[in-house]
């Protein structure tokens, strides 16, 4: 589903990303470890369609809406609701039966109760979990995320464990984590970043 | 294409919503343009001319806009969710739509007030002059939303947006004040169409580059 050939990124004079080579199959589970700075957010970016390499090759089999992406930031709207926020992906990513969806993921990730508030006042880990949400909102064929359990307390990052195990049955997935620990299981394939 | 103006709709209608509650950009807008029409007030002579007068009012409603467009990518760009957007299947310019929609929105209302202000202050409007501004607008919300995308991901943003469109909206002045002066307007407002229809199509095709690396 993925396939990089000697795949780097610059900006400007920084080596964003060293040059890497990796497979990804359908169905996989691909940990991306490194430390900081060694270009996990940059190979997902790169991945996902919302960067261009500066070198190297780069396929990617999946249409843009059939890619989930979760980033550093929840990519939502402070000022509406986490159903408004839901809402308009769902709208955008055309999404069949929406607001029983919405609705269901909510309730999956511990939302529900907070639905109707403006999402400026959730806790960072609320974020994450709603972030989650947006990213599995349209049922995508490939996951793309990057440190899922930041921010989750003991009980977000058990239930977090539980969706990646049942997401890897049906879907292929690229997670990127500084502390793979408790992702390592689920992996099919590690790549470590210097 | 159905698809296409939901999703410009929705995209708007989220910007509408966006203002009504954070109430960022209109209020500035209104007190700026009010606050403009009130320092021309004193700076000009008591004699001075419909011309001069009618020439300031661009000046303001130019600078207004700014101020709205300087605005336009804010929570995008805070809250990055430009990322959410752009990986969406829809078009992109369909976020360049609904933007353009929100500001042109927002800028009417500023007009709303600020015309009859003017009125009020200096000297009367005529139809040829709320043409001109209707048409105005339109090439001032395109092409500044574009610009406005453009300059959010950069660094130097503040500065950059304003040396971007002021030289683009040098021919809105042109044929916006030639609208409200000269004795044949027509050609004037015929002239601003011509620029709305160059430049709306420009901006639309330009923006999935923009937003894109």
């Amino acid at each position: 589903m993925i396939r990089a050939r000697r795949l780097a990124r610059r900006f400007g004079d920084k080596r964003a990303l060293e040059p890497v080579d990796f497979e990804l199959a359908r169905g996989g589970f691909l940990v991306v470890t490194g430390p900081n700075g060694s270009g996990k957010t940059t190979l997902l970016r790169l991945c996902a369609g919302l960067l261009i390499p500066t070198s190297g090759e780069l396929e990617v089999d999946a249409e843009r809406g059939q890619v989930g992406y979760l980033a550093h930031e929840p990519l939502v709207y402070r000022e509406l609701t986490a159903i408004e926020n839901l809402d308009l992906y769902g709208r955008l990513y055309r999404v069949p039966e929406r607001r029983e969806r919405i609705g269901m993921l909510l309730e999956r990730f511990g939302l529900w109760e907070a639905r109707a508030e403006r999402t400026g006042s959730y806790s960072r880990g609320m974020l994450q979990r709603l972030a989650l949400c947006r990213a599995l909102l349209h049922d995508p064929e490939l996951l793309i995320l990057d440190e899922p359990a930041n921010a989750l307390d003991e009980a977000g990052e058990e239930l977090l464990e539980r969706e990646l195990d049942e997401l890897r049955r049906e879907r292929t997935l690229l997670v990127a984590s500084h502390a793979p620990e408790r992702l390592e299981r689920f992996a099919t394939q590690r790549l470590a970043l210097a | 294409m159905r698809r296409y103006l939901a999703d410009a709709g929705a995209l708007a209608r989220k910007d509408l919503l966006l203002e009504l509650r954070a109430r960022d950009t209109l209020p500035a807008m209104l007190l700026f343009v009010i606050a403009v029409l009130v320092v021309f007030h004193f700076a000009l002579p008591t004699n001075a001319s419909a011309h001069a007068s009618l020439g300031l009012l661009w000046v303001a409603i130019l600078f207004t806009a700014l101020l709205g467009l300087g605005r336009s990518f804010v929570a995008e760009r805070e809250q990055g969710v430009l990322d959410g957007l752009v990986l969406a299947p829809s078009d992109r310019s369909a976020i360049w739509v609904g933007k353009v929609v929100a500001t042109l929105a927002f800028l009417v209302v500023a007009e709303i007030v600020a015309l009859p202000a003017f009125a009020l202050f200096f000297t009367s409007i005529d139809g040829s002059t709320i043409a001109g501004v209707a048409l105005a607008d339109v090439g001032i919300c395109a092409v500044g939303t574009v610009l406005a995308a453009m300059a959010a991901a950069g660094r130097a943003r503040e500065l950059l947006l304003p040396l971007l469109f002021l030289p683009l909206a040098i021919p809105i002045v042109v044929g916006g004040v030639g609208s409200s002066l000269a004795a044949s307007s027509g050609k004037y407002l015929a002239f601003l169409a011509l620029y709305d229809a160059i430049f709306v199509l420009v901006a639309w095709a330009a923006f999935e580059y923009v937003v894109t690396e």
